[in-house]
């Protein structure tokens, strides 16, 4: 293994496991903050790559330029989405919200296969590239890693220092005691939704730049986010940024590494369902 | 003697929840344990039945060493308590309830057995004409007096009841009461947790004061409520002292 | 053993048993593979119903065992020539040893930490798998014509995988009403309402879990040791498929969570279905649209499924409908 090779896949891990951390931190916010494990967490994000593809078509906006559009378009349909398919069922068992969220995921699938086929799309982004030594690094995915460090920037600021962000946080720590407090729960519980799709909305876009995709794309990141959540601990979306990292890291060394790359997936599942069993609050869980 | 608890401490971090606490139940006997909020009564409950293992001390029951052991198997030796906050298990009617006690309680009974005792159990309790209805549409009363028939059905030596009396009303009280006082005529031995006085010194044989996790006093209800220290424990929280002075008025 | 005396039991065995055997009566290739599929996901759905629906405890990743169960006993059949019988029993048992040697960590786990874990369970494996080449790594292992000699040939094997189908569906169907009535079917019912609380009851709440657990798997071991035997052909994608594990949760729901009838009546309702929208012309493009929507109007308003409606509505049906 070359010193050469090897940094060059490190930093291409280390930019798209930014991304990774983006698309996990949306559904691990949702865990959090109401224990609902969004099921139809890929194809929302599949929605985002469509969304941004779509803003270029007809409107001819720059992918950078739609992409607030695109947060703004995932905050009303995740608080839609919460008011259709979650808010009546939040009380009940683990798998009542499962099914429920499972079931837009059909929706979503059913309805975007028969608009956008399953025949690969891409966007046409060119942003040139950076050479450093054997590193190179496509302006795109420099962008999409500046943006999800602003993005989470962002979120912690909401979360830490906003009034709205604070009832978020109340919520999340112990529903009926910031009830006595007079947060209205429900607006509360429907806004973090609506964060948490238009966090995963934006990653999807931002991936848009970087991969062809179909509406089908976005279950390989549900599933990679699901081990990213658990690695970064269920329910803290900063976590999860360093898990996005982490698995990012890995899935790039492990290209040029002598173990064949099918063997990935097996260290990554094994390692998610070893945390789960050891430590559920994850590597990073703070509690 | 039924119960020995020898010197018991249970930590919760830096929360000295049980401080060195030691107490006896006798066969037969009903011991009233009483004590402000958050003196350590249902952390009691749940380091006699296995909820929580002590940090250190020992519990006895009948002799053997039980300390440690799983709740199942507390349980199983003739254990059974009920919960303050009740937990019905509420998809289940309220004779599936009671025949859960029973099936795996102390005598280990077969599902027929177990339906039958389940039966006189909820005859005794009161909840003869409930039997089919589901649990979590019982109302507070009904499914306090079901924690008690689940517990019952369970053919336990000792029973452990934490505030069985909380949210009745005077009427069910007294019903309460008169229930507790039948249990232990059937020879079982009772250790209360009460926050209603008069019904503590009106039941006991002995009350047990705890305070901050640790025993302030203990003895016949006559001599605990002139105990200095527990008029003192009690005056820090003005209505419970208000209560107790009304106990033993 | 009183269950047997169930007036439900009679139900069962009859409803089961004739429309099982009406593919055998009619001697229809067309209503044998119908039939077939449905009594597949009859055993997957109460399978997980038994896990699932009695203990509380989302399988999420069950397939998993359908798969194990599938390979283990290709492998048998194609390069050891072990009968397919023994191959699929075989293939049973070690579904229910994996069960039990990772029921005891996992079943530690609660709510949708175990939901996760069995998902994680199910991808291990089918990575595991894709790259294991004495299974065929990516590509799978499949039979050559001959390995149905022995059976009299495809023909016939056919029909044999067929009434070893049907005997493993009745027997799962029997084997969830005898635990749904046992003592241990209670213990498993208090344990899913309230675990810390049954165990204050006297119930063994880790032991009762991993005993059900590798109960469980058997069946869907069973299961996909008969269907690839019927195939021929066995890969990782469709031995560890998560979406067929996550409809046969749609099943348990639509028919009803924690009832014996549930997941028959689920399996076959949503089975009818999936092949009308599927075969309807104005439905067919978008059948995983309106199976997501119906799902969406049960989980939200039929919350016990058909069967807990119906025994809700009509308590004089409860002794024919458990």
């Amino acid at each position: 293994m070359n010193i050469d090779a090897l940094s060059a896949s490190a930093v291409d891990g280390l930019m798209i496991g930014f991304i990774y951390g983006l698309a996990a931190m949306g559904l691990t916010l949702i865990f959090g903050v109401m224990r609902v494990i969004n099921l139809a967490h890929g194809p929302v994000i599949a929605v985002g790559m469509f969304a941004v593809l779509l803003l270029g078509q007809n409107l001819g906006l720059n992918p950078y330029i739609a992409l607030p559009i695109v947060l703004l378009l995932g905050l009303a349909s995740g608080i839609a989405m919460y008011f259709i398919a979650v808010h009546r069922v939040i009380n009940a068992p683990e798998l009542t919200t499962l099914l429920a969220t499972f079931s837009v995921n059909l929706m979503i699938v059913g309805i975007g296969t028969v608009l956008f086929t399953t025949s690969p799309r891409a966007l046409s982004v060119d942003l040139g590239s950076v050479q450093a030594g054997a590193v190179t690094v496509l302006g795109t995915k420099a962008v999409a890693v500046l943006i999800a460090i602003v993005a989470t920037a962002g979120l912690y600021y909401f979360l830490y220092r906003t009034r709205a962000g604070k009832s978020i946080r109340a919520v999340a720590n112990n529903r009926s005691a910031a009830e006595l407090m007079g947060i209205d729960s429900t607006w509360v519980l429907a806004l973090s939704f609506g964060i948490g799709i238009a966090l995963a909305m934006g990653s999807g876009s931002l991936l848009a730049t970087m991969f062809s995709f179909t509406i089908l794309s976005g279950t390989v990141y549900e599933v990679k986010s699901f081990i990213i959540v658990v690695l970064g601990g269920l329910g803290n979306p900063f976590g999860a940024l360093l898990g996005g990292i982490v698995i990012g890291l890995l899935e790039g060394i492990a290209t040029i590494s002598p173990l064949p790359v099918g063997w990935v997936p097996v260290i990554e599942f094994g390692v998610f369902v070893l945390i789960l069993l050891v430590r559920p609050t994850g590597l990073f869980g703070a509690r | 003697m039924i119960l020995q608890v020898q010197n018991v401490s249970k930590r919760f971090g830096g929360l000295v929840a049980l401080d060195s606490v030691s107490l006896e139940v006798q066969e037969g006997e009903i011991l009233g344990v009483i004590g402000p909020n958050g003196a350590g009564k249902t952390t009691l409950f749940n380091v006699i039945n296995g909820v929580y293992a002590p940090q250190e001390g020992l519990i006895l029951f009948r002799g053997e060493n039980i300390t440690g052991l799983p709740p199942f198997k507390v349980a199983r030796r003739g254990i059974a308590r009920t919960h303050q906050i009740v937990r019905p298990l509420g998809e289940l009617s309220v004779k599936e309830n009671v025949t859960v006690g029973a099936c795996f309680g102390r005598e280990n009974l077969s599902l027929k057995a177990a339906a039958r005792v389940a039966d006189e159990v909820l005859a005794f309790v009161g909840l003869a004409a409930k039997t089919d209805l589901l649990a979590g549409k019982l109302n507070v009363a009904e499914k306090k007096r079901l924690e008690l028939a689940r517990a019952l059905a369970m053919r336990p030596a000792l029973l452990l009841l934490d505030e069985v009396l909380a949210g009745l009303n005077p009427n069910e009280v007294s019903e309460m009461i008169s229930s507790i006082r039948r249990i232990r005529d059937q020879g079982v031995s009772i250790i209360m947790i009460e926050h209603l006085m008069h019904a503590v010194m009106k039941l006991s044989d002995r009350v047990f004061v705890l305070d901050h996790g640790a025993q302030i006093a203990e003895g016949t209800p006559e001599v605990v409520s002139s105990h200095p220290k527990v008029v003192e424990a009690y005056l820090g929280d003005p209505q419970a002292a208000l209560r107790l002075l009304e106990g033993s008025a | 053993m009183s269950a047997l005396r169930a007036p439900f039991f009679w139900v069962l065995l009859v409803v089961v048993g004739g429309v099982g055997l009406l593919p055998i009566l009619t001697g229809s290739d067309g209503t044998r593979e119908d039939v077939f599929l449905v009594l597949m996901l009859v055993i997957l759905a109460s399978s997980i119903n038994i896990i699932m629906g009695y203990t509380g405890y989302v399988s999420f990743g069950h397939i998993v065992f359908f798969g194990l169960g599938g390979y283990v006993a290709f492998y048998l059949m194609l390069n050891h020539q072990v009968h397919f019988v023994a191959a699929a029993l075989v293939g049973g048992i070690v579904s229910s040893l994996i069960a039990f040697l990772l029921g005891i960590p996992v079943l530690r786990l609660r709510g949708a930490y175990f939901a996760l874990a069995t998902i994680g369970i199910n991808e291990v494996v089918r990575s595991f798998v894709t790259n294991f080449d004495p299974f065929g790594g990516a590509t799978g292992m499949f039979f050559n014509y001959q390995v149905y000699d022995s059976y009299g040939g495809a023909k016939n094997a056919l029909w044999f995988a067929y009434d070893a189908i049907l005997i493993v569906a009745l027997l799962c169907t029997i084997t969830s009403l005898l635990i749904k009535k046992s003592k241990f079917g209670l213990g498993l019912l208090a344990i899913r309402e309230d675990q810390d609380a049954s165990q204050v009851l006297g119930i063994d709440p880790s032991r009762s879990k991993v005993v059900v657990y590798t109960i469980s798997a058997f069946f869907p071991g069973l299961a996909g040791a008969i269907f690839f035997f019927k195939n021929g052909i066995i890969e990782p994608g469709p031995a560890f498929d998560l979406l067929r594990s996550i409809e046969a949760l749609v099943m348990v729901m639509l028919g009803g969570y924690g009832t014996v009838a549930g997941p028959i009546v689920g399996a076959a309702v949503y089975e009818q279905l999936r092949a009308f929208l599927i075969t309807n012309p104005t439905f067919s493009s978008l059948h995983l649209f309106v199976a997501g929507f119906l799902l969406l109007l049960i989980v939200l308003f039929v919350t016990n499924g058909l069967v807990g409606w119906l025994r809700q509505r009509t308590p004089q049906l409860r002794r024919y409908l458990e």
